[in-house]
């Protein structure tokens, strides 16, 4: 066998590191731009999701077209509102929305939130928060609308990064998402209570709660506090309206 | 060797031949069997796959075997491991920007790629050893082989499994009202595995050489 020396080795590995970097870097800059697009219409996607639009996503020819369409159409408005419910001007929802993991960084009090306002053809509202939070594995994400009471779910949607198959991950489906629908995250009383995700207790009767995943106790546990987190950063403005 | 061999001689067929049936990687040396139950589940993902595993295999191939002069002994796990991940970080790259709804689907099974035995198996076994073209082609071929078996195996498994093939329905209405239903089994991973060794058992039948004497 050849031999090669230690410094053969060293000057070997410097050089391919650096070619490798080089090569890495270069094609990362290049194609970000379209990356970035392709997120972009993902988030448009899953806003729409929320009030049951743009259903036709995985059937059109012309997918990112047809998004920017739809959104256009039926998301009239956004604003943001800071922490005591008070609209912040100069701020884009839809920018804040693209990087919302940077909210999660800040103290709670200093935090942005925005809403989507959603126009349905006769003239009705609804109005979309994002959410996001911890998983078992990584992050979890969900857009929420509610009626025009600020009270009431009209539609929610959940994707994850890596949950478990048939576990955690199962968020992300119908029959997770639905329960969500009509439930109310105040009290009679007013209060904010959240949507508490339960160990299959009534959870039918209860306006306030759904059935947890069974199997996928920490995805919901995750999602039980990441609705009320975020949520209870909207209470302010919600109860201002 | 001699060296006007032909570029597809008779030895060079061999080498894509070959890994397609009698040393199939999946059903003859079960390598890589683990990303084969995990994106059989649909038609589409495992062709991406397919094609990905394709590009990353053919390439660390033959860069493995211009730099196999230059590659230091005590350092060549390193430097066949930076440059298959370094393919596979390219494809992954680029499903993202042109294929975002599969790169999703594919999720972490992308990243896998680096970690699928059979890449590295064959760097180690044959692109150290051989020349560029006949690694191109061993490259090619094995990718191929593994390849087949994800499409057959996901071929049945959305047959079955939901009724449609890349996601076209092709069970028609008319089955479903006589009472015909998907087999949900199929799409779990289990089934993979069950419709893999179903393969292997055709393939052992058929050619007698597979069979181990004991």
């Amino acid at each position: 066998m050849k031999h090669f020396s230690n410094t053969y080795i060293f000057i070997f590995s410097v050089i391919m590191v650096i070619i490798v970097a080089v090569l890495l870097s270069f094609v990362a800059m290049q194609l970000k731009p379209l990356q970035e697009l392709n997120k972009e219409i993902e988030r448009k996607e899953d806003i729409l999701a929320s009030v049951k639009e743009a259903g036709e996503a995985s059937d059109v020819k012309e997918k990112n077209t047809y998004i920017e369409q739809e959104f256009s159409k039926y998301i009239t408005d956004s604003y943001v509102v800071d922490y005591n419910g008070e609209v912040v001007e100069g701020e884009d929802a839809f920018e804040i929305t693209l990087k919302i993991e940077e909210q999660a960084d800040k103290e709670f009090e200093n935090r942005l939130f925005p809403v989507f306002v959603y126009t349905d053809e006769g003239g009705g509202h609804c109005y979309i928060v994002p959410v996001r939070g911890k998983g078992l594995w990584g992050p979890i994400w969900g857009y929420i609308s509610f009626e025009s009471d600020f009270n009431t779910i009209y539609g929610a949607i959940f994707d994850h990064v890596g949950e478990t198959p048939g576990l955690g991950a199962e968020i992300n489906t119908t029959w997770f998402e639905s329960e969500f629908e009509g439930k109310k995250i105040f009290n009679e009383k007013g209060n904010f209570v959240s949507i508490a995700v339960l160990k299959s207790t009534d959870t039918q009767s209860n306006p306030h709660a759904v059935d947890a995943i069974s199997g996928g106790t920490i995805t919901s546990n995750g999602l039980n506090d990441m609705l009320e987190e975020n949520l209870s950063g909207y209470v302010n403005h919600f109860k201002n309206k | 060797m001699t060296e006007k061999e032909p570029l597809l001689s008779a030895k060079n067929l061999k080498l894509i031949r070959e890994p397609l049936g009698q040393s199939n990687p999946i059903t003859v040396q079960v390598l890589g069997i683990c990303s084969a139950l995990a994106i059989t589940v649909q038609l589409k993902p495992a062709i991406v796959m397919t094609i990905s595993v394709i590009a990353v295999m053919a390439i660390s191939n033959v860069v493995i075997s211009l730099l196999r002069k230059l590659i230091p002994p005590r350092i060549r796990i390193i430097v066949e491991l930076v440059v298959i991940a370094t393919l596979v970080i390219l494809v992954d790259e680029i499903l993202q920007a042109f294929a975002y709804e599969v790169s999703k689907q594919l999720s972490v099974f992308v990243g896998l790629i680096i970690t699928n035995c059979i890449i590295m198996g064959r760097l180690e076994a044959f692109a150290m050893a051989n020349k560029p073209w006949a690694s191109f082609l061993d490259g090619l071929g094995n990718a191929f082989g593994y390849g087949l078996i994800l499409i057959i195996v996901s071929f049945f498994r959305e047959l079955f499994g939901a009724g449609t093939l890349l996601g076209y329905q092709v069970i028609p209405q008319s089955f479903y009202d006589f009472g015909y239903e998907n087999n949900g089994m199929m799409v779990l991973p289990p089934m993979a595995l069950v419709v893999v060794g179903i393969i292997i058992w055709v393939q052992r039948s058929r050619n007698k050489d597979l069979v181990e004497q004991n």
